[in-house]
């Protein structure tokens, strides 16, 4: 442990790399050493993960945490771009793993191949920057706000459906509402439409997921204005695009204990 | 009477087939909209069978269903979204 004091945040020849986020005026050198330095959990693997993976990787975020339970399918191919058709059937996260190390290999990263239950996900989001809920279900989205709240850990939150996607970062620690203040009733299952149930156009978590990414880089150097507050919604197919004001729910059930709400 | 843009994301803009509409109401509230667009058609009426999810943006700004509806030009439905 010693040595870590004397260890440079760069490994030998890795700067260059970053060449591109130095020059830039809201980021520079001090906020690419931020990135450097920075935890992040990405929770789930799959269309909104894919992105948000690889280019938190590439741009040097220093340790990321990604956890999901399932496997590649061909089915994923059309829109997972981080997975890839010779690994079929391997558990996303390593499959994920290979693409990550060959974009940046000094990312250090600890894949988790299981489902987020209450427990993991306490234990997971202590310590982290930033929590990314890339998730496929809403009540795996609760849990982790939950637990994200409880931390005091913003939670930088995308979803998608068919043509459309959402996002925000949950942070009432800072003033900005947790899930739970935003949508407080979780519509039964047959309004929820998952990608399998409904469809996804293939280029829609793309666009989501690299947003994403980007509101991570702005939240971990500070540039710019995030979403802290904001609920973007973006609608690919007809074009119509809006960013709503979001504020905390009192009383909320979740996060009103943070500001002392009563119940 | 006032004009308002209606916006519907998500599955509302499925059901309700067209992603935005102009009307001209005399509702005075978000929860007697709701009462007036679902029963403009089938669709609209599915759109908000189950409202208890959705939520509602005035002019860009959250709001619940008893918010008033004076002076305001947009009202954007929106369900909590699932997929990732």
């Amino acid at each position: 442990m010693n040595a870590s004091v004397q260890t440079p945040l760069y490994a030998e020849g890795e700067l260059p790399r970053y060449a591109r986020h130095i020059v830039l005026r809201e980021i520079g050198g001090p906020g690419q050493a931020r990135l450097k330095r920075a935890r992040v959990l990405v929770v789930g693997a799959g269309g909104l993960g894919a992105p948000v993976l690889m280019y938190l990787a590439a741009a040097g975020v220093g340790h990321i945490t990604l956890v999901d339970d399932d496997t590649v399918s061909l089915s994923n191919l059309q829109r997972q771009v981080v997975h890839s058709e010779d690994r079929l059937g391997m558990e996303k996260v390593h499959s994920a793993c290979h693409t990550l190390r060959g974009l940046n290999p000094y990312v250090r990263l600890t894949p988790i191949a299981q489902r987020l239950d209450a427990e993991t996900a306490a234990a997971l989001v202590q310590g982290q920057d930033l929590v990314i809920d890339a998730v496929d279900n809403l009540e795996t989205r609760h849990l982790l706000n939950a637990a994200c709240v409880a931390a005091g850990v913003p939670l930088l939150s995308g979803a998608i459906s068919q043509w459309e996607g959402q996002m925000t970062l949950y942070d009432p620690a800072r003033g900005a509402p947790c899930l739970a203040c935003l949508f407080p009733v979780i519509p039964d299952t047959a309004a929820q439409q998952t990608c399998t149930a409904a469809g996804v156009v293939g280029a829609l978590p793309g666009i989501v997921g690299s947003m994403m990414a980007a509101e991570a880089i702005k939240h971990l150097t500070g540039a710019g204005l995030s979403l802290h507050g904001r609920l973007m919604l973006l609608d690919v197919l007809w074009g119509e695009n809006r960013t709503i004001a979001v504020t905390r729910r009192p009383g909320c059930p979740v996060c009103g204990h943070v500001h002392g709400d009563t119940a | 009477m006032q004009t308002l843009d209606i916006l519907y994301f998500a599955w509302l803009r499925e059901r309700v087939a067209a992603p935005r509409e102009i009307i001209a109401t005399a509702a005075a509230t978000v929860a007697d909209l709701v009462t007036e667009l679902a029963a403009r058609s089938p669709g609209h009426a599915a759109a908000f069978a189950d409202h208890a999810a959705i939520r509602v943006a005035l002019d860009q700004h959250l709001a619940d269903l008893a918010a008033p509806l004076s002076g305001v030009r947009e009202v954007a439905f929106f369900p909590p979204m699932t997929g990732g």
